[in-house]
Order: structure tokens, then sequence, then C-alpha cells
């Protein structure tokens, strides 16, 4: 579902962050980035959610090649993926539950219609109780979860999170994996992002390790 | 509504009313952006009234002066100017669709050229010309007939049937009203640039929740359907506000002006507010303003939304 080919990116006129990059994400898969802080693992992310173009090389997305897409068919292919960043980004005005909700009403969906299925998600991530609270007054550790229930309301095909248990204890960086092995289960590539050894430790999944720009992968 | 629905409305909580709007409505520079378009509505406003007491006014004017023409005995040595003009009011009675002829007397004639010539002068020295003024109905006679009658039969007469005048009226008339449109584009110009930078910058305020709503799958269209919200309220809000106290402002004049005609009789006073009362078609046409305000608003946002998402691509 996603290809890239001798993919490399620079910011500017500086040096090749990514290079070289050519690997696969299969359908169903569930894989770790890792890599040591400023490998470029947010970076292969934003080329993943076409939040950024390759200076070369070729990304394909479900099939279509990611820069001849017009603003609405980026926007149909984005909604077929659902991102945590590593800042959250939750609108502040806005309760939990109306974050979670965003990308139905993206979609047009009527608030009738998904009123139930969000805010079953919420008390199933555990932050039953605020549900009408702003994100300013959440712990690190619930935006993490409004985050990740926000990326995984729209039932995305593929999911990405960018470091989605450095804010958070360890017990509950466990319940966040299970969380994400849920998800996959039920037919959801995942690709997370993190440099927790820890954390890899805990599930026997393929690995992606970035170094020095390039890319080794470790099945 | 049963005592069951009521209890349930209040059991549920106050965010169930709806979700709340995506682009905050206080992260709109609103209050400045309104007292504009107040204000731009309510110059556009007046000059649309004043557009269209013109041309009530021409049009009536034009059509009393288009149903009544005079003809003009110029006395001269050796002719019964008083033969000539009776001869001539009499042709013209005979004319078809001519519905009344008045010829003015020596003394009435006189009168009219007092206020040039001063009193006490001895008319009869010297040729004053003499007027009769014919009525005709509202469809136009043939007038030429009547003109080449007298031409012929009567020497010193000739017909003028105000064409000149209600030409220059019409020409005049065309120009306040094309003028007042001018005015009318300018206003509404300076409202849409108004609306481009208010937009332009929301739009830089709320640039975090645009990237989030293109993050999740917002398209185009979606996102400025959020922001346009905003502007079709401030638009309608602002354009109700400057075209309310417009209509204000005619209605008060129009009513000083029916009291003042009721008290005082008339004078320059109630000319002058007796003019400025608008018509129906009037307030229609402000309300019109009003909502092309809004629309105006809406569009312009939607269309600066639109390239700016473009630009940022
Ligand atoms: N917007 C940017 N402009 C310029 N350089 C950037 C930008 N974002 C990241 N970088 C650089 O790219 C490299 C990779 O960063 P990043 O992808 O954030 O790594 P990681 O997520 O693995 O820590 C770093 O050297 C960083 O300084
Ligand atoms: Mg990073």
């Amino acid at each position: 579902m996603v290809r890239f080919e001798n993919v490399g990116l620079r910011y500017g006129l500086g040096p090749e962050v990514l290079r070289d990059l050519t690997f696969r994400l299969e359908p169903h898969s569930f894989q770790f980035l890792t890599g040591p802080s400023g490998a470029g693992k947010s970076s292969l992310l934003r080329l993943l959610y076409l939040s950024l173009k390759p200076t070369r090389g070729l990304i394909t997305l479900f099939g279509h090649d990611i820069v001849t897409l017009s603003p609405d068919a980026m926007a149909t292919l984005r909604r077929r993926i659902g991102i945590v960043f590593q800042d959250f980004r939750l609108l502040d005005h806005l309760s939990t539950y109306d974050n979670v909700a965003l990308p139905l009403r993206v979609l047009g969906r009527d608030e009738a219609s998904y009123r139930a299925e969000v805010i079953e998600l919420l008390h199933w991530v555990g932050l039953g109780e605020k549900i009408w609270s702003l994100p300013p007054v959440l712990s690190g550790g619930e935006k993490q979860r409004a985050a990740i229930a926000r990326a995984v309301i729209a039932r995305p095909q593929l999911l990405l999170a960018d470091e989605p248990t450095g804010n958070v204890d360890p017990t509950l960086a466990r319940r966040l994996l299970r969380l994400f092995l849920e998800l996959n289960k039920s037919g959801t590539s995942v690709l997370i992002a993190t440099h927790d050894i820890a954390l890899m430790d805990l599930y026997d999944a393929r690995r992606l390790v970035l170094h020095e720009g390039r890319l080794h992968v470790y099945e | 509504m049963t005592v069951e629905d009521q209890a349930m409305e209040q059991a549920a909580p106050a965010e169930a009313r709806g979700p709340a709007p995506i682009v905050p409505s206080d992260s709109i520079a609103g209050t400045a952006l309104l007292a504009v378009i107040a204000i731009m509505t309510f110059l556009a406003a007046l000059t649309l009234g004043a557009v269209v007491l013109v041309r009530a006014s021409a049009a009536e004017w034009q059509s009393q002066i288009a149903r009544e023409v005079t003809i003009q005995v110029r006395p001269a040595e050796g002719r019964d100017t008083e033969a000539e003009v009776r001869k001539a009011a009499g042709l013209a009675l005979a004319a078809p669709g001519v519905t009344d002829v008045r010829p003015y007397t020596r003394a009435e004639s006189a009168r009219l050229l007092e206020p040039w010539l001063g009193t006490g002068l001895a008319l009869e020295e010297l040729p004053v010309p003499r007027l009769i003024v014919v009525k005709t109905g509202a469809d136009a006679p043939d007038l030429a007939a009547l003109r080449q009658q007298l031409a012929r039969e009567v020497p010193g007469a000739t017909l003028d049937d105000h064409r000149a005048w209600v030409g220059h009226m019409r020409a005049m008339a065309r120009s306040a009203v094309a003028a007042g449109l001018g005015v009318l584009a300018l206003v509404l110009a300076a409202a849409m640039l108004s609306v481009t930078f208010a937009t332009r910058g929301a739009m830089s305020t709320n640039r975090p929740i645009v990237e989030v709503l293109h993050f999740v799958g917002a398209k185009h269209a979606f996102i400025a359907g959020e922001f346009q919200r905003h502007f079709l309220l401030l638009g309608l809000k602002g354009g109700a506000i400057g075209g309310g106290v417009a209509i204000l402002l005619f209605f008060l004049a129009g009513a000083l002006g029916r009291w003042l005609r009721g008290s005082a009789g008339e004078s320059q006073a109630t000319a002058l507010f007796g003019s400025l009362a608008l018509g129906p078609e009037g307030y229609a046409a402000i309300i019109g303003l009003i909502i092309l305000v809004g629309a105006v608003t809406a569009g312009t946002s939607r269309l600066t939304v639109h390239r700016t998402l473009r630009a940022m691509e």
C-alpha cells in the first residue's frame, strides 16, 4: 500500500536528511520506525502523510504517485491515513469529543450518526470522564490518547504514530501499544516511529531503522 | 413536548446542542470588519436611495412635461396678435388628443416677465410674445400636423413640445443614476477588499486549525465553508446595521416632510424633505443591498480561502 523507491529528502539547501530510501509497507502489517533523535523519523512520516514532497525518488501511496495528486485527491488519500502527531495537534478550543469527531465531520457526516461511536471510543481509550474537557486541562497522557482516538475514529487503512509513548509512563505505554495491536488485528497497517527501545522490546515486529539518512530493514 | 422529553433535554449536556464551530468566532477580527461593513452599507444605501429618488422624480417630471406643449405667438408689425392667439388656440383645440387649451392673457404674459423686467412697464409698447398652454392626453398625439398647420395659417406662431428639455432631463437623470451606481460599485469593491484582508488575517491566525483540517482529510471546499460561515454572518449583521440606519433616516426624512407639509404649507423645506420620501421600491432596494452585502462578504471570503489554500500547497 506504500512504496518508496530511491527516495531522497532535503530541507532547502541543507544536506540530505533521507537518502535512497527503498521499502514497502504491506496491508495489515505492523512495524516500528526507529533511529536516534534527528535521524529523520518525523521527516519520513511527513512524506507519508503528504506534508512534504520528496526531493527525488518515487513515492506511491495506495497506488497513486503522490507528486501528481490534486488537492482534492490528496484530501481523499489522507482520509485513509490516521496520524498521531508528536505534539498531538489537538484544537484547544474544541472539547475532546469534538476533537476526536473532527475526521468524521470533515467527511460530511451528521452529528447524530457518529455521536455514539465517538463516545464509545473515548470510553475505550479511558477518556470517559474527559469527554467534554478542553485539551489545555488534559494531562500529557490524556492528550496522547485523545490524539490516538482522533487518528483511529475513521478506521484508517494506515496508521502513522510519531513517538506515541513519548509523554507517558511505561504502564500507559503498554496499554497504548495494545491499542495499536488491536487496531492492527482489525486490518489497519501500523507504523510507529519511536526511539523507545523498551517499547519495541514489548512486541516483536518488523523494524525500519534510520541511520545517517539511510534505512535498514529488520524483518 | 411531554414531561419526559423535557427531562431528557435537561439531562443532556450543554454540548449536545450541535458541534462547536471548528473555526472559533472570536479568532476573527470581527468587530472592526463589522464596523467597516456597516459603514460601507450605510453609504451604499444612501447612494442607492438617492438613485431611486432621482429616477422617480425624473420620471414624474418627464410625464408631466410630456403632457404639455406650448404655442408661442410672436407679435409683429401689422398683424393682429390677439386674433392670431385666438386662431392658434382654436387650431390647437381642434387637434386630435388635445384635452385643454389655455391662452395666457396679455396681463398674464406680462406677469411671467415681471421677475426679469420689473413692474410698471407699459407692455403695449413692447412686443411681448404670448403663450398658449396646450394639455394633451397620456398617449402623445401627433403634433406634427398641428405644427404644420400653425406654420401655414398663423405666421407668428411656433409650437414647442419641450422635447429638448425632456431629453436634457433624461440625460441628467441617466448620468445621476450612473454616478450613483458607480459609487455603489466602488463601495462594494472597498468592502470586498476589507473582507479579503480580514479573511487572510483569520486564516493566518487559525493556521494550526487549517493544517489539522488538511491532515484529517478536509477538502478545500470544507475549509472554505468553515470560514465562510462566520463571514456570511458578519456581512449580514454589518449590512443590517448600516442598511437599517439608512432606512431609518429615509423614513424619518419622509415623515418630517409629511409633517411639515401638513403644518406649514409649501416652502423650500417641504420641497426638500418631501422629495426625500423613499417609496417602497427604495426600501426594497436597500433590503436587497443588505442581502447583496452578505452574499458578497461570504463569496469574497470563500474565494480568498480557496486562493490562500492553493498558495499554501
Ligand atoms: N522544517 C525543517 N527545516 C529544516 N530542517 C529540518 C526541518 N525538520 C527537520 N529538520 C532536520 O531534519 C533532520 C531530521 O529531523 P526529524 O525528521 O525531526 O528527526 P527525528 O524525528 O528522527 O528526530 C534533523 O537534522 C532536523 O534538524
Ligand atoms: Mg521526531
